[in-house]
């Protein structure tokens, strides 16, 4: 008699996964769980009375939020309209910058390998700063403004669109170009005539894409002092005026959706 | 002499013209708009610059190590701040997932409260979350966890429900057809398809909430940005440095690993 039929006759169905799978699920899961019982912990060593004492605390402050001061809005469009200027300015120059730096670090076009390495791990370095520690060292180099703001929002966008960018260049189809390139066609001809128009629908809904971000982005930039509806809201959290904290917030939440919608119309349109 | 001409191009038809010449004024307007309401005071940022270049860069470059104890405590913070966050949202997410998955619910109504819950969720920045709960909970790092854990709910909670939406339903039409119930077509029919997804998207979040809770601290959310606030208020820039360096490294190793794992899973 085989193992098998003798689970059968004890009335028992073999189990579909091996034992060592389920050991090593197992393993995981326990290592996880008790990963996030200790981040609970940590996290929670310094909160006075814990989790439960603040969970009620939470509604009466919470409450303070409510009803928005919706009187102040005529106020606070200028900022909002600057956060939105700062994001246009950043995205539009990350947007024509990202070109020549996806070029080079796209495998298929760049067949020089240093430049593209050089390129990608810069990339890649750009990529791990958060937008809002750029802002801080950027205010710290200009001083409060509009203009930390804009160049922080610029590195950033850059970082992430070189990438994409550079991902969709390496995924053409590159028959077209090795056809010009044996017709006698010099690197931008064939750049130009056979890349461009393969890559310009994804660019376009790419660079939407980062604007959206960018919007998100600028709108809590000037926490740190780099300009826009951030300072604003600093200012009123810091004379714990909730009521108008909270209509800001609600004016963000507004914007961030409306350009969302038409951002994500335009980006069904063109693909 | 034989002449070649190219060959003729396609008409464009007059309502494709106006749309084209309707884009270009509205994306000029909108640039115009934008560069008459920027004002930026270059000879100002120009003065500051030459001022502070030589003091902000090379100290940049050139990490205080004796701050090295404290940097890797708060960025291990920064770490756990995630993890906890990003596994709460991972299991939020789910319900919230097949809610605004189409061929799980099966009514267009419920639908589309889900996907309207989702993106109002995703619509606040993770910041502007912290704010609310540093306010609500106090200035910890669990206010952290808690906006980490909201935040990411809208982005996992829109990802799972593609994830479902696009799974092979002749398998639950089979099971349903031999008399399962829904616990059972739950388990043995959806579960299976939508696992690998899941997790990857849920290790890929994990990746963008290290990111997003290095920041948090500057709103007094726990972890590493309460160091940049400090180092950046004392203009501290040579412990900037290290902070700058530690967020790198750890950046990247995360990275790394979750793109091991998650080549591995899918």
């Amino acid at each position: 008699m085989t193992n098998q039929s003798k689970d059968v006759v004890k009335g028992k169905t073999p189990s579909l996964y091996p034992v060592k799978t389920k050991a090593q699920v197992s393993i995981i899961f326990i290592v996880i769980l008790g990963f996030y019982f200790f981040s609970m912990f940590w996290t929670q060593r310094e909160m006075v009375g814990g989790f439960g004492d603040s969970l009620g605390n939470m509604f009466t402050v919470i409450g303070k939020f409510f009803p928005p001061n919706l009187s102040v809005i005529p106020a606070i469009l200028e900022p909002m309209a600057q956060t939105i200027q700062m994001a246009i300015v950043a995205t539009t120059c990350a947007a024509i910058l990202t070109v020549p730096l996806a070029l080079m670090s796209a495998q298929n076009i760049t067949t020089f390998k240093p430049l593209y390495y050089a390129t990608r791990t810069l990339m890649n370095i750009l990529r791990t700063i958060p937008d809002l520690v750029l802002a801080v060292i950027f205010v710290g180099l200009f001083g409060i403004g509009v203009l930390p703001g804009i160049l922080a929002l610029f590195i950033f966008s850059l970082g992430i669109l070189a990438k994409l960018i550079s991902e969709t260049i390496e995924s053409v189809d590159m028959n077209p170009l090795e056809a010009m390139r044996a017709s006698g066609g010099n690197v931008f001809q064939v750049i130009f005539f056979g890349l461009v128009p393969q890559v310009l629908p994804q660019f376009t809904s790419f660079v939407l894409y980062v604007f959206e971000i960018n919007i998100r982005a600028s709108v809590v930039l000037g926490l740190v002092g780099a300009g826009g509806i951030g300072l604003v809201l600093n200012q009123q959290l810091g004379f714990y005026n909730y009521q108008n904290a909270m209509a800001i917030i609600v004016l963000i939440f507004v914007v961030v959706i409306v350009i969302e919608y038409i951002s994500n119309k335009l980006r069904e349109a063109l693909i | 002499m034989k002449s070649y001409t190219l060959p003729p191009k396609p008409e464009k038809s007059l309502f494709k013209k106006l749309k084209a010449i309707l884009i270009v004024v509205i994306l000029a307007a909108i640039y115009v708009w934008t560069f008459l309401g920027i004002d930026i005071d270059w000879a100002r940022a120009i003065d500051r610059i030459a001022n502070n270049f030589a003091r902000v860069i090379p100290n940049l470059f050139s990490p205080d190590w004796s701050a090295t104890a404290d940097v890797s405590l708060s960025i291990l913070e920064t770490v756990l701040i995630a993890f906890a966050g990003s596994l709460m949202a991972a299991i939020l997410a789910i319900p919230l997932g097949f809610l605004a998955a189409q061929n799980m619910t099966g009514s267009r109504i419920l639908t589309t409260i889900g996907k309207w819950i989702l993106s109002a969720v995703r619509a606040f920045p993770d910041i502007i979350l912290a704010i609310l709960f540093v306010v609500a909970v106090g200035p910890n790092a669990f206010a952290g966890v808690l906006a980490i854990a909201i935040g990411s709910t809208g982005m996992l909670g829109k990802l799972y429900s593609e994830v479902i939406e696009s799974i092979d339903m002749k398998v639950v039409e089979a099971m349903e057809a031999n008399g399962a119930n829904k616990i059972q077509i739950l388990f043995y029919a959806v579960i299976p398809q939508i696992i690998p997804e899941f997790l990857s998207y849920a290790i890929y979040r994990f990746e963008v909430d290290i990111r997003a809770s290095s920041i948090l601290g500057i709103v007094g959310a726990g972890g590493i940005g309460t160091m940049i606030i400090f180092a950046a208020n004392n203009r501290n820039w040579n412990e900037m440095g290290l902070i700058l360096l530690a967020i790198i490294i750890v950046v990247t190793i995360i990275d790394f690993i979750s793109a091991r794992i998650r080549r591995k899973i899918v």
